[in-house]
């Protein structure tokens, strides 16, 4: 099998599946670590139980996406030497002490104060459970700090010299390589794209409960949280998304003329191609829906002004256009639908009906996975777009790979795929399994040894307990009981 | 001048022993796990671990990315030449790491989350200590690239070497749960104890033997004066902390052990630092063909230098928060 193959293929392939992969969790728990500080600090700051119970049910969530974030991870810090050797061997010295940070601020960090987070409640009293939530979160924004600047490093490298081996090695200034062209731009838009991915994550959940009773005070807060993220960032994130294009454009103008699917050059304006379908053989996009002039006016604020097209740029400098342009479309659009309903929860919010509309909340169901779509469906743009090179203008990918063959790779690859489907797929499964449990008052923490929230009787209605679930064995483990789960009096915290 | 290579070739040899240690407790609780019962002595020596392994594992993240950042060559030829053994040993600790969760998300399947967190810490055990045979075997190099087959890391010696890990880390697992379980949990520990470490010490004196064979240069630097003098007394430590040890598990000792176990690995990691140097991948690569430029060195000293004794001091924080035995408190 895979004789014949070329591995540098397969060895693409495969950074793109364990790197997507690994994305979909801190996209997640970037978002969530903040907003579980959130919870957190406002249940200190009112003392109103409804927030504890929501840090609970949440808290549950973020240890299993957390979990998968951690093991894919580790996965991601090798896969550079088992099959980017080339590349790290020439890269190492500029781009491996930005990573060593990484893990020296935010890897240790995180996984440092995890545990006082997940089960510590009981032991360190809240003041100082609320700092190893904080370090958490902060670990996580942390994380996404260097190894963006690692990203955009590779995208738009600056700050460093070639030496006599061929390495590349840092200049006399590291503050330019961290704070290269394109990251405030990347670091920015990435983190937003995390928060908004949660937000709808949390928003989805707090809708489908609300289908399901709109009386149900826990998901109606959730709710509301989530559509202000919707309605207040999703702007923010379109404008950072436009001011990140215009920096691509400066340094990477070929990637903007594949997104944009500008084969030709435009001396007059270019349009703006809404949908089409490109055709690299034929050099042109075909059944081309277009606004005239309007791609000039966004790039260059001038509806006249001239734009290259890939007629300039040689044949074999040029990214695969038909992946960019249709994965840059998928994130622009959900990020419109996203403006959708966050406009549309203003509305509701301004009439008294948030609670109360059933399409709204369907809308905002459907829009639940709707972050990681457009957080992949960017990255493919970010990083097709940037080939043939993994080192822009510098590296080229092909000349980066290990002195692999084609059956070591492929046979990883396939292991790859198994597990990750298998675990991931797993591990998803669960999150949804809690997911589908109301968020109610009493909720319990991450007791080693739960099976699932304890309902309390008559607050509202909910599935019941599958009594398989309480076997002997599981009753027998349950054990860290947060001082909350005993505190006697609690008022029911609604709207 | 201090050379900054040596500080950096110590802090990565420090960085791989803090994980060998720390997440070698918690591979060997996995790999012992099938002998307790299932139930409440399974739970507890799982949660005696489920606050702390995520930090003991990003060791082996900085082992890893500190040796790409210091001594990128050596990353990039050491890693594809073990290919098959890194990707074996990452597959096993993603098995591992989601067992903790998912074996209390999903009852009806915990005895398979069981397996799994067994199945991959073995696996990741075995394929950790066989990366260190192969390394210790010697490594083709041409250029700057590996120049081997893609099966070269698998020989005997490396076979032994990945059971010896086994050995040792089941070894600190147990002696972990001497220190952090009581009453049958405890007494079963100590069994268990006694067993791995005389496995360790078979292993490592076979490991040991071996090596004296495997590279000329090895049996020159144990074998002859005056590195004869230096060296010797590794082994001889080796041996008297092995009878404390078993003295430790024969009484009610509690944490003896597994400070014992510690000194032990201290011993067994001198004595690979010893024979492998001043080689990163032996027989060609020394650690300054390897090093990365003066100014990465010194970008990362600074962060090494500011960082570490907070890292240090919080992950200690984190153990004394669960401090004592497992279910002291808490149990309904
Ligand atoms: C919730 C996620 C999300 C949403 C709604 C959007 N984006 Fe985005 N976008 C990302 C998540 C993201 C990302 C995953 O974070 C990327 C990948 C790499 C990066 O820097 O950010 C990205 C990349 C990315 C790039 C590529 C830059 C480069 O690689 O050089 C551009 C030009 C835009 N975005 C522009 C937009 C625009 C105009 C949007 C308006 C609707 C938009 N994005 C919505
Ligand atoms: C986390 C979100 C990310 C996603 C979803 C993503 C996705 C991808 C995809 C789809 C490719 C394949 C491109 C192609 O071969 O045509 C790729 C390549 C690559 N990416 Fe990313 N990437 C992400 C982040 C990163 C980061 C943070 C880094 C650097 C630290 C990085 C480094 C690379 C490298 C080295 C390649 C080389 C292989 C190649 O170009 O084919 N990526 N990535
Ligand atoms: C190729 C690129 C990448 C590598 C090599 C990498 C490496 C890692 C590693 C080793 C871990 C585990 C840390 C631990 O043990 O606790 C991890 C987790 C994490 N990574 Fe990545 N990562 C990459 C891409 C990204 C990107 C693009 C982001 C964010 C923008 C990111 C954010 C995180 C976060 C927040 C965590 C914590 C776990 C979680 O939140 O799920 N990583 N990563």
């Amino acid at each position: 099998m895979f004789e014949g193959t070329d591995a540098i293929l397969l060895a693409r392939i495969q950074f793109a599946f364990t790197v997507s992969f690994h994305f979909i969790f801190p996209a997640f728990s970037i978002g969530l670590a903040s907003y579980l500080a959130v919870l957190e600090g406002l249940w200190l700051k009112t003392g109103k139980p409804v927030y504890m119970d929501l840090f609970k049910y949440w808290l549950k969530i973020f240890a299993i996406a957390f979990a998968m974030g951690v093991v894919s991870g580790i996965v991601m810090s090798y896969q550079f030497g088992t099959n980017w050797s080339v590349f790290s061997d020439v890269a190492g010295p500029v781009i491996g002490p930005l990573m060593a940070y990484e893990v020296l601020t935010a890897f240790f960090l995180e996984a440092g104060f995890l545990g006082v987070m997940l089960f510590g409640m009981n032991r360190v009293g809240k003041k100082l459970h609320y700092v190893a939530t904080l370090m958490v979160a902060g670990g996580t924004f942390i994380s996404a700090f260097w190894i963006l600047s690692v990203n955009s490093w590779m995208q738009t490298p600056v700050g460093y010299e070639i030496g006599a081996n061929g390495q590349f090695l840092p200049g006399d200034s590291w503050m330019e390589i961290i704070f290269n062209p394109s990251f405030p731009y990347r670091l920015f838009h990435t983190v937003l794209a995390a928060y908004l991915t949660t937000a709808f994550v949390v928003g989805g959940v707090g809708a489908w409960h609300l289908l399901k009773d709109r009386t149900n005070g826990h998901a109606r807060r959730m709710f509301s949280m989530a559509m202000w993220m919707a309605a207040l960032v999703v702007p923010v994130q379109i404008f950072a998304g436009d001011l990140h294009g215009l920096n691509t454009l400066e340094h990477q103008p070929q990637k903007v003329m594949a997104m944009e699917g500008h084969y030709e050059s435009h001396p007059d304006g270019a349009p703006l191609i809404l949908f089409g379908i490109p055709d690299s053989d034929a050099r042109e996009v075909k059944y081309a829906v277009e606004i005239p002039k309007a791609s000039s006016l966004i790039l260059k604020h001038d509806a006249d002004a001239p734009l290259d097209g890939l007629d300039t740029i040689p044949l074999d400098e040029q990214p695969p256009v038909g992946i960019v342009f249709w994965s840059f479309r998928i994130m622009v659009g959900l990020g419109f639908a996203m403006l959708g309903v966050g406009l549309w929860s203003l509305i509701a919010r301004w009439r008294g009906k948030l609670y109360d509309w059933p399409w709204l909340h369907k809308a905002a169901l459907v829009m639940g996975p709707s972050g990681f779509v457009a957080v992949i469906a960017g990255w493919i743009t970010t990083e097709v777009g940037r080939q043939p090179y993994v080192i822009y203008n510098l590296l080229r990918t092909a000349d980066a790979a290990s002195p692999l063959d084609a059956p070591a790779v492929g046979s990883s690859l396939i292991a790859f795929v198994v597990v990750y489907f298998a675990v991931f797929g797993t591990g998803t499964w669960y999150i949804l399994k809690l997911m589908s449990q109301p968020p109610h008052a009493h909720e319990t923490g991450v007791k080693r040894g739960d099976t699932g929230p304890i309902r309390t009787a008559g607050i509202t209605p909910g599935p019941t307990q599958d009594p398989g679930n309480l076997s002997p064995d599981s009753l027998s483990s349950i054990e860290y009981v947060e001082p909350q789960d005993i505190e006697p009096a609690r008022k029911e915290d609604g709207e | 001048m201090i050379d900054l290579t040596v500080i950096w070739a110590f802090i990565i040899a420090f960085a791989i022993f803090a994980y060998v240690v720390m997440d070698g407790f918690d591979l060997g609780i996995g790999i012992l796990f099938p002998s307790f019962a299932p139930g409440r002595e399974r739970d507890r020596a799982m949660n005696s671990i489920a606050p702390v392994w995520d930090g003991n594992e990003t060791w082996l993240v900085l082992g890893g990315g500190g040796l790409f950042a210091a001594f990128p060559l050596a990353y990039a030829i050491i890693l594809p030449a073990t290919y098959p053994l890194i990707i074996a040993m990452l597959l096993g600790l993603v098995f591992r790491g989601v067992a903790f969760e998912y074996r209390w998300r999903d009852p009806s399947h915990r005895r398979f989350w069981d397996a799994a967190f067994t199945g991959g810490s073995l696996i990741a055990a075995m394929a950790q200590g066989m990366i260190l045979g192969a390394l210790l075997q010697g490594i083709e190099i041409d250029g700057r690239a590996y120049a081997g087959s893609w099966w070269d890391w698998l020989t005997p010696y490396t076979l032994l070497t990945g059971l010896g890990t086994v050995a040792g880390y089941a070894l600190l697992g147990a002696t972990w749960l001497v220190w952090k379980l009581d009453g049958e949990g405890q007494a079963h520990a100590r069994k268990l104890g006694k067993i791995a470490a005389l496995a360790t010490l078979a292993l490592m004196a076979g490991v040991s033997l071996l090596n004296l064979f495997v590279r000329p240069e090895y049996s020159d630097r144990w074998l002859t004066a005056p590195e004869l003098y230096w060296v010797a007394p590794i082994p001889i430590a080796t041996l008297i902390v092995a009878g404390f040890m078993w003295h430790a598990l024969s009484r009610d000792r509690h944490s003896k052990p597994f400070w014992l176990a510690l000194l032990l690995f201290f011993f067994g990691t001198a004595g690979v630092g010893v024979t492998i140097w001043p080689y990163v991948a032996p027989p060609d690569l020394t650690i300054w063909e390897a090093a990365a430029p003066v100014r990465s060195q010194v970008f990362m000293l600074i962060g090494v230098a500011i960082t570490m004794p907070l890292i240090i001091a919080y992950t200690a924080w984190a153990y004394w928060v669960f401090r004592g035995k497992v279910g002291d408190e808490g149990y309904h």
